[in-house]
């Protein structure tokens, strides 16, 4: 019997052969190598890996949405350090790095420094379950999905200690608006990835992506109108869950100064910025992951560009899209955002789960129904009956009702 | 028996101190809120922070050095504001010995710069209410056009903000060569392009929702609180001083008066967008008007105003419209060549105290969207 240690170098060692032969390395790896040698290859290119998703993502996102938002605004944004202003989220991480670490006199000292490590840390854990290409995810775990839902909800715990340790009322209420907001709207996107796991049967995301190899209409976005009401549901709570208009209320600038984060500077500032930009890249890559085919292509049977690039191209228009509705529209206010995950999000992800229950149900062999469903498949079918109930529904809903008379039911109380 | 479990739990309300240095109370608004949970329970507002003593301080000016004040109170129109107070002055003047023969060119050129003002003014209006309630994109879209004016203003003035340029008898300078041809081409621009601010945020859902609904002050509670101008016509009645009582030469332009119909934010919002339009129109008509009775090659720009002013003793009360509402001017006089008193009658303080009223049992998002939709400028507040 091999030594567990021993066991873990082989596997290790397959994985880093599988790992240089995607990046097109392949055949120059050596056969043996000191059991040493390994541990320290794979150590440090983890490390490098993490310190280059740690720095790389906010750096490219944060230049991204200057750039998206100056364009929106006719304005040229960053110009000046570096060629194209490159260069310029270096420049202000400097800046923070230099800047004079302030702590309320008033604050919980050691909540107030541990927070924003909360915040960052659970923000950036999610990127272990995210497979960016076919053969490497950093922790190919059967409970993927899970570990996403779990390890990103401990976001709202940085922010309530944020916010209650600064000792500040505006900190306190972009807090409380914070641990409503993402406790409620982690249920809708609880759901939605909920009829992804009753479609393929497995959390492991690799499989998922997997599930979905061949193109455009084999995403689970597409199987069936159920699953892509479900998509938008889980696009739109992710929005929520990361803080940005029009759900950006735990840091509204016009109503609560800078919300939770309000009485933080330098550094630790930096954290909780650093820390939005990863959520906003890893909530996409999950939902590229779920809904849209990951790395595979939109093409069926052609790969045209590797694995990484899709996926990549995928995020970064989602993360577009995020931008684009950031710097179009207003923001809600707190009851409306309660009203939309509550009154809406949540009986439509019901009533999703159901649907997708029943096709899953009528999909599998032994219900022997032996129509064009056989051929084409029951998903398929609803595609055509599907838009009709919506239609019918839409209307029977949304007759007679006008932004007046809902909002005076919305506030009453 | 099991008490509810509400009963023993003991909540309190939390005073929440909003401004003076706020993002969105409008310049240095303090507000003391009374908070339960988000919801506000009272919000006091507190003002004096800008106080300069202008009225007081006038006592001790000739009439020529009061301009420049009068272009801090409304700092945001100061054209506006210079031309209510230099009109009052003028009307004293009439009255005695030495009257003041005002130009026509000159009113053409009061008119034109008033409506370009009263423009830039809705313009950071619109703006910052998108500001408030978390747009920033047509903040920097109204601040782009907004700088074109602001442009001209300086090509004829020299300031960008406070412009001294509006003077007993006339005004400070004739419009430089050329400048009618831009004027006509920003105007060109400027008319269509309110329709996209209307796509991008007017008619914005999320926008309507927030706006619609929030805020009601019928046209009895206006009358009562001593609301003028745009937030008067949100709630539907038409009034107006340019079309009510014409001072100047409005009564030459044909404009129409925009009002709303609930007297909510959101209409209080969209009179002066059309508000925007309308002034559009009577720049044009102005410029027109010029062409046809041969001003623009007119060279005298202003009245002979000889010595020191000396208005006869007495006293004027004389309002304008202001892109806030009527901005009142009570000007007493002893013959001499300073005002012996000086009280501005100010549109933004009669809005500012409907506040406490209309905030009762809302949330804090939606006092922010009040406060952006009646449109205060802190300068003329407190004076």
């Amino acid at each position: 019997m091999t030594h567990p240690i021993e066991a873990f170098a082989a596997r290790l060692q397959t994985s880093l052969a599988q790992a240089t032969e995607t990046l097109g390395l392949g055949g120059r790896w050596p056969e043996e190598l000191p059991l040493e040698a390994i541990i320290a290859i794979s150590l440090v290119s983890l490390a490098a890996l993490s310190v280059a998703i740690v720095a790389g993502i906010p750096i490219i996102l944060v230049l991204m949405e200057r750039k998206v938002s100056a364009y929106f605004q006719d304005r040229l944004g960053p110009t000046r350090v570096g060629p194209w202003g490159i260069l310029v989220t270096l420049a202000d991480g400097i800046k923070l790095l230099f800047k004079e670490d302030l702590i309320p006199p008033q604050a919980d000292k050691l909540l107030f420094r541990l927070a924003p490590y909360v915040v960052f840390g659970s923000s950036f854990a999610v990127v272990a379950v995210l497979p960016p290409f076919r053969s490497t995810v950093i922790g190919n775990l059967q409970l993927g999905l899970f570990i996403y839902l779990a390890v990103s909800s401990l976001v709202v715990l940085g922010i309530i200690m944020a916010g209650w340790s600064s000792n500040s009322k505006y900190s306190l209420f972009g807090a409380l608006r914070g641990a409503a907001q993402i406790v409620s709207y982690e249920i809708p996107l609880g759901l939605a990835a909920l009829m992804i796991v009753m479609t393929s049967g497995t959390l492991n995301m690799q499989h998922l992506v997997m599930d979905q190899m061949g193109g455009a209409h084999h995403w689970y976005m597409f199987r069936h109108p159920f699953l892509f009401v479900g998509a938008w549901i889980y696009f739109i709570s992710t929005i929520a869950e990361v803080n940005r208009t029009p759900f950006d209320l735990p840091e509204a600038e016009s109503e609560i100064v800078a919300g939770f984060h309000t009485e933080y500077s330098g550094l630790r500032f930096a954290y909780f910025f650093l820390a939005e930009y990863a959520n906003v890249f890893v909530v996409s890559g999950i939902c590229v992951t779920l809904f849209m085919g990951g790395w595979t292509s939109p093409i069926p049977g052609v790969q045209l560009l590797p694995g990484f690039i899709w996926f990549l191209v995928k995020v970064f228009a989602l993360v577009f899209m995020m931008m684009w509705i950031r710097w179009t529209v207003p923001r809600v206010r707190v009851d409306q955002l309660m009203s939309v995950c509550w009154k809406y999000f949540l009986p439509i992800s019901f009533v999703n789960i159901i649907g997708t229950g029943v096709i899953v149900l009528l999909d599998r062999e032994e219900m022997g129904i032996e129509l064009a469903g056989r051929f084409i498949g029951v998903g398929a079918l609803t595609w055509v009956a599907g838009p009709v109930v919506v239609l019918i529904l839409g209307v029977v809903a949304f007759s007679g009702t006008d932004p007046v008379s809902r909002r005076s039911t919305a506030v009453g109380g | 028996m099991v008490e509810p479990t509400t009963r023993a739990l003991r909540t309190d309300t939390m005073v929440l101190n909003m401004g003076p240095q706020h993002p969105s109370t409008h310049g240095v608004l303090r507000l003391e809120l009374l908070t339960d949970g988000e919801v506000v329970r009272e919000a006091i507002p507190h003002i004096g922070y800008l106080h300069r003593n202008f009225e007081k301080h006038a006592e001790n000016l000739t009439y020529p050095m009061i301009i420049p004040y009068t272009d801090r109170m409304d700092y945001i129109a100061a054209m506006n504001s210079e031309l209510g107070f230099v009109l009052a002055v003028e009307k004293l003047l009439n009255r005695g010995p030495k009257p003041v023969a005002v130009p026509e060119k000159a009113e053409y050129l009061r008119v034109i710069v008033c409506e370009l003002n009263r423009i830039a003014s809705h313009l950071l209006a619109f703006g910052t209410y998108g500001m408030d309630l978390g747009a920033f994109t047509p903040f920097l879209y109204a601040f782009r056009d907004r700088e074109q004016i602001l442009e001209f203003f300086e090509e004829l003035s020299g300031a960008r903000l406070l412009y001294n340029y509006i003077r007993v008898g006339g005004v400070a300078r004739d419009f430089p060569p050329g400048f009618h041809h831009k004027l006509r081409r920003f105007l060109k621009y400027f008319g269509p392009q309110i329709d996209v601010y209307d796509t991008l945020l007017t008619n914005n859902k999320i926008f309507l929702e927030r706006t619609k609904g929030l805020g009601v002050f019928g046209i009895d509670k206006c009358i009562e609180y001593g609301w003028t101008g745009p937030n008067i016509r949100g709630a539907g009645l038409a009034w107006d001083l340019r079309k009510d009582e014409p001072y100047g030469i409005y009564d030459r332009f044909d404009f129409e008066i925009p009002v709303g119909e609930n007297g909510d934010c959101w209409d209080r919002y969209k009179v002066r967008m059309d508000e925007m339009r309308e002034s559009v129109k009577i720049t044009q008509q102005a410029l027109d008007q010029m062409e046809e009775r041969g001003l623009l090659e007119d060279e005298n720009f202003t009245a002979k105003v000889r010595g020191t002013l000396r208005p006869p003793a007495g006293e004027v009360y004389l309002r304008t419209e202001t892109p806030r509402g009527d901005l009142g001017y009570y000007l007493q006089s002893d013959g001499s060549d300073t005002p012996a008193r000086l009280k501005v009658r100010s549109p933004c303080f009669t809005a500012l105290s409907a506040l406490q009223e209309m905030s009762h049992g809302l949330l804090i998002a939606d006092m922010v969207a009040i406060i952006g939709s009646i449109d205060i400028v802190m300068g003329e507040v407190d004076r």
